[in-house]
């Protein structure tokens, strides 16, 4: 069970938060080709490394926010708010 | 003979015996015994029988590593099965029962299984039993393991579970742990030291008087997760009292981790290395020291490093005639021999055990004099003896490092596996960190039958298993293991996990430090379901969610049942009725008639502020732009693939107000959904997303006097046939919803009025006016609901299926196959 520092409340268990994919998805405009809006719907990196995903803290502050996770060591190497970058 | 049983020495302190029972025999053990001393010290020697061959099975070690004596303590509801007998200390008046053999233990007449072996080699029953299906066998199959049985009842015992952090984490009260809880402890660190048995292997008085150390007896480390948080099991024996948990989990969140988890010994192989009697020479030393058990009369010792010497040495001092001690390596170090010292104990070297006989425990050894090449034998010498103990070595215990990531390697001097590299967190004290010196001789047998050799006691894989299972091409470690079952079982495999890598690398003709190992995966040692669960069971398993109008449905005997997170009215049972019957005229009644549905469950999202339609409208498929405050909208909220996600009404409470509804189940993951795109993606509406669904009490109001019913609540209220009614009360909502889904929702009812109120109304204030109307009219249950729309019910999903013709709206037993989808 990972310790996920929250950038509001600080670090918490694993279990008071919810996961939410990949942050700074861009999504394609309602005149994008099916090729395009299938790429952001389904096709993701699986990136081996550093890697920027949104998390909540649902059990908590009820925020969501933004990290950098090494998905191997599951290091977070950095938390920021939504709307940074 | 001593009152403690004939295998307990004189020096044992006999004055304070302990009464038990073992199979309903009434048995003595000593103060401070556990349920395996006291068992050899009464001269117990099968206390169980083998998973496949039903062989007789004696105590083999003295730890959690125990492969054999897994027992049963208590009976019937209470009872707790396949407990590892080194790690249970005895009480008075404890019933322990063996927990394999047909029709006992001894005698066991499945032993026939034994002498039809090679029928059972390794996938044998993926080979075997597959027509027509496995689970033909299962049941059988699984009876005949003998792996202990669930008790029949609920679980009399409390479980908890606690969290807590430490600066670091000590796993093993031995003399290493001791020593590092000290040493960090006196830097000011928050010292949490852990032990699996009752008492600390050392000096912990030390310890005891320190505010920031935390002893923990009794405890298990059983896995070690993400960022350093390491879960132990804690067994309170002092079990059975009042408001006192039986065991207790705890979450353990550290910033360093130190293991002293020491070593376990490791076995010889050779044919028939599993009789009782055989026992690692180690725990014959624990049993020796810790309860003066003479581990027999005539006891020989096998070995191919130096402990057992040590072992020899104390046996004979302590009155137990010791037969010899045969060593496979050709060169003994001298400090070895000088541990036995003046004592006449004979000595072979260059020897090993080929073979045992004895058909319920172990009678006589056989020793093979090894050639210079050690490949062959080239005398054999048979001893008699009824005890064997054997050492092939130690093993450092490095499970919960490998779990944590850190990677291990074979090293071949001591013939174990050690650390690779160092975790951040991890530091390793004592011999489970440094192997020992001098390096081992030969410890597996060059002759004998590789079908007889147990590589695994508990799950009975033998060196042959192996062998096959490489000729039939599963050479690779992970593929050896599971087709073997070798290491799968309740024991993990713990002893023989060395020599196992061995035999995989020399079957394939490679080093043991190229074959690599299988994955170490939670928990270390067994731990119980109720461990895991804790106090999450019964009512404490899940909330339960009641509407507003729980009571006066109560009151009106309704029959409840539990539609997911909500326990609703199933039905009004009357005059004795059966609930079927109940739910038919509750059908009749609001066809012909009128009736309420209870609708509170309904999931309620109020969105506040200026930008609140707005925001909803981003939402639903509808244009939701044009409503006014009071008017309603029937709207479809999509996914982002376009799937449909929820559907509900829209209502405009006010310019600034809007309350949406929800399906029952979707109501907590819509509002999930809007609060994450107004959090991520649309910050700058000025909206607030609050969940309502517990603040507003719906009533559903149907049939054919609907109407008429509305109209005397509401005196003014006028509800057009066919127009939706724009608003009905000024405190409260509205439907139905629009033409569109109106029009849908006629033509199985001749109207539906959807009402939300207050839910303080809805409870308190019944109307006196219309108490009479109501009281004579049922309450419509969920299930005549869903056959009003056609709709099947999760919780009757297994039985009926609800037919959506008004006119012969019926419910029809419907048979598995026939049930369909979604009938609408």
């Amino acid at each position: 069970m990972m310790l996920i520092p929250c950038p509001y409340c600080g670090p918490r268990d694993e279990l008071e938060f919810c996961y939410g994919g990949p942050a700074h998805m861009t999504r394609p405009e309602l005149s994008a080709t099916d090729e395009e809006w299938t790429r952001y719907l389904y096709h993701r990196q699986n990136t081996k490394g550093p890697y920027r995903e949104r998390w909540l803290h649902a059990y908590g502050c009820g925020l969501w926010f933004n990290a950098v996770r090494d998905t191997i060591t599951h290091e977070f190497q950095r938390v920021y708010r939504m709307g940074a970058s | 003979m001593s009152a403690a049983g004939p295998y307990r020495l004189p020096s044992a302190r006999a004055d304070r015996a302990i009464e038990f029972h073992f199979n309903n025999r009434r048995m003595c053990g000593i103060e401070g015994d556990t349920v395996a001393s006291a068992l050899l010290g009464n001269g117990v020697r099968v206390v169980a029988r083998s998973f496949k061959f039903h062989r007789p099975r004696g105590i083999f070690s003295a730890g959690f590593e125990e492969p054999n004596a897994l027992l049963q303590l208590h009976s019937g509801n209470e009872a707790i099965p396949s407990v590892r007998a080194p790690l249970t200390p005895l009480r008075p008046a404890l019933e322990v029962f063996t927990q394999s053999g047909w029709p006992a233990v001894r005698p066991d007449l499945l032993r026939i299984l034994d002498f039809a072996h090679p029928l059972f080699a390794a996938g044998f029953y993926n080979k075997t039993f597959k027509w027509p299906t496995w689970r033909t066998y299962e049941p059988l199959i699984r009876r005949l393991t003998g792996l202990g049985r669930v008790p029949p009842g609920s679980d009399p015992d409390r479980y908890e579970t606690r969290h807590t952090h430490c600066d670091v984490l000590v796993i093993g009260g031995g003399p290493a742990g001791i020593e590092a809880a000290l040493s960090h402890a006196s830097s000011g660190a928050e010292v949490l030291l852990v032990e699996q048995r009752g008492t600390f292997q050392g000096d912990a008085t030390s310890l005891t008087g320190l505010s920031n150390v935390r002893l923990l007896p009794r405890t298990a480390a059983v896995a070690y997760y993400d960022h350093d948080l390491v879960t132990l099991a804690e067994t309170t024996h002092e079990a059975r009292q009042a408001n006192s948990p039986r065991e207790r989990l705890w979450l353990v969140r550290a910033r360093r981790v130190v293991l002293a988890t020491g070593t376990i010994e490791q076995p010889l192989i050779f044919s028939n290395n599993d009789r009782p009697g055989v026992m690692l020479a180690g725990a014959a030393l624990r049993y020796l020291r810790d309860h003066a058990i003479a581990p027999g009369r005539q006891v020989l010792l096998a070995t191919n490093n130096d402990s057992a010497y040590g072992v020899a040495r104390a046996l004979q001092s302590a009155g137990v005639a010791v037969r010899g001690v045969i060593d496979s390596r050709a060169q003994v170090p001298a400090s070895a021999l000088e541990a036995l010292g003046s004592l006449q104990i004979r000595s072979f070297t260059a020897s090993i055990p080929v073979d045992t006989a004895g058909f319920g425990a172990l009678k006589s050894v056989t020793v093979g004099r090894l050639s210079a090449d050690q490949r062959r034998v080239e005398s054999r010498q048979t001893f008699t003896c009824d005890a064997l103990l054997v050492s092939g070595g130690w093993s450092p215990v490095l499970h919960l490092f490998a779990q944590a990531g850190g990677k291990l390697t074979f090293d071949e001097p001591s013939g174990a596996f050690r650390p690779a590299s160092d975790h951040p967190s991890i530091e390793i004290a004592g011999e489970a960190g440094r192997p020992p010196s001098g390096s081992l001789g030969l410890r597996i047998s060059p002759v004998g039958n590789p079908a007889r050799q147990w590589l695994d006691l508990l799950h009975d894989v033998t060196v042959a298993d192996i062998q096959l299972a490489i000729r039939e091409n599963f050479t690779a470690v992970e593929h050896v293991k599971r087709h073997t079952t070798l290491g799968m079982a309740a024991d993990q495999g713990k002893i023989g996990q060395a020599p196992a890598a061995e035999v995989i690398a020399r079957t394939r003709g490679i080093r043991p430090a190229q074959l690599g190992h299988t994955t170490f995966r939670p928990p270390f040692v067994p731990v119980t379901l109720g461990t895991l669960v804790g106090r999450n069971v019964g009512e404490f398993f899940a909330p339960t969610r009641r509407t507003p109008l729980h009571a006066v449905q109560a009151e009106a005997g309704a029959l409840f049942a539990d539609y997911g997170e909500w326990r609703r009215s199933a039905a009004f049972p009357r005059d004795g009725k059966c609930s079927e019957q109940s739910i038919s005229r509750e059908v009749q009644l609001v066809r012909n008639r009128v009736g309420l549905y209870d609708a509170s469950s309904l999931g309620k999202i109020e969105l506040a502020g200026p930008d609140a339609l707005e925001f909803a409208d981003r939402f639903y498929v509808n244009d939701l732009l044009s409503l006014t405050p009071g008017r309603t909208r029937y709207g479809i909220m999509l996914r982002e693939t376009g799937v449909i996600f929820d559907d509900g009404t829209i209502v405009m409470l006010d310019t600034d107000r809007v309350l949406l509804t929800t399906t029952s189940g979707g109501a907590g993951r819509v509002a999930a959904w809007l609060e994450e795109w107004r959090q991520c993606e649309w910050p700058q509406l000025r909206v607030v997303v609050v969940p309502v669904t517990e603040q507003w009490a719906t009533v559903a109001l149907s049939g054919r006097h609907a109407r008429a019913v509305l109209e005397r609540l509401k005196p003014g209220c006028s509800v057009e046939r066919r127009v939706p009614p724009s608003i009905l009360a000024p405190d409260a909502v509205v439907g139905p919803p629009d033409p569109h889904s109106a029009r849908q929702l006629q033509r199985r009812t001749h109207l539906r009025d959807q009402r939300a109120v207050p839910c303080r109304t809805a409870v308190v204030g019944r109307p006196s006016g219309s108490g009479a109307l109501l009281r004579h009219r049922p309450l419509r249950s969920r299930g005549a609901a869903a056959s009003a729309y056609g709709k099947r019910i999760p919780a009757h999903r297994n039985r009926y299926r609800w037919h959506d013709d008004p006119r012969r709206c019926r419910l029809r037993q419907a048979r598995r196959r026939e049930r369909p989808t979604l009938h609408r």
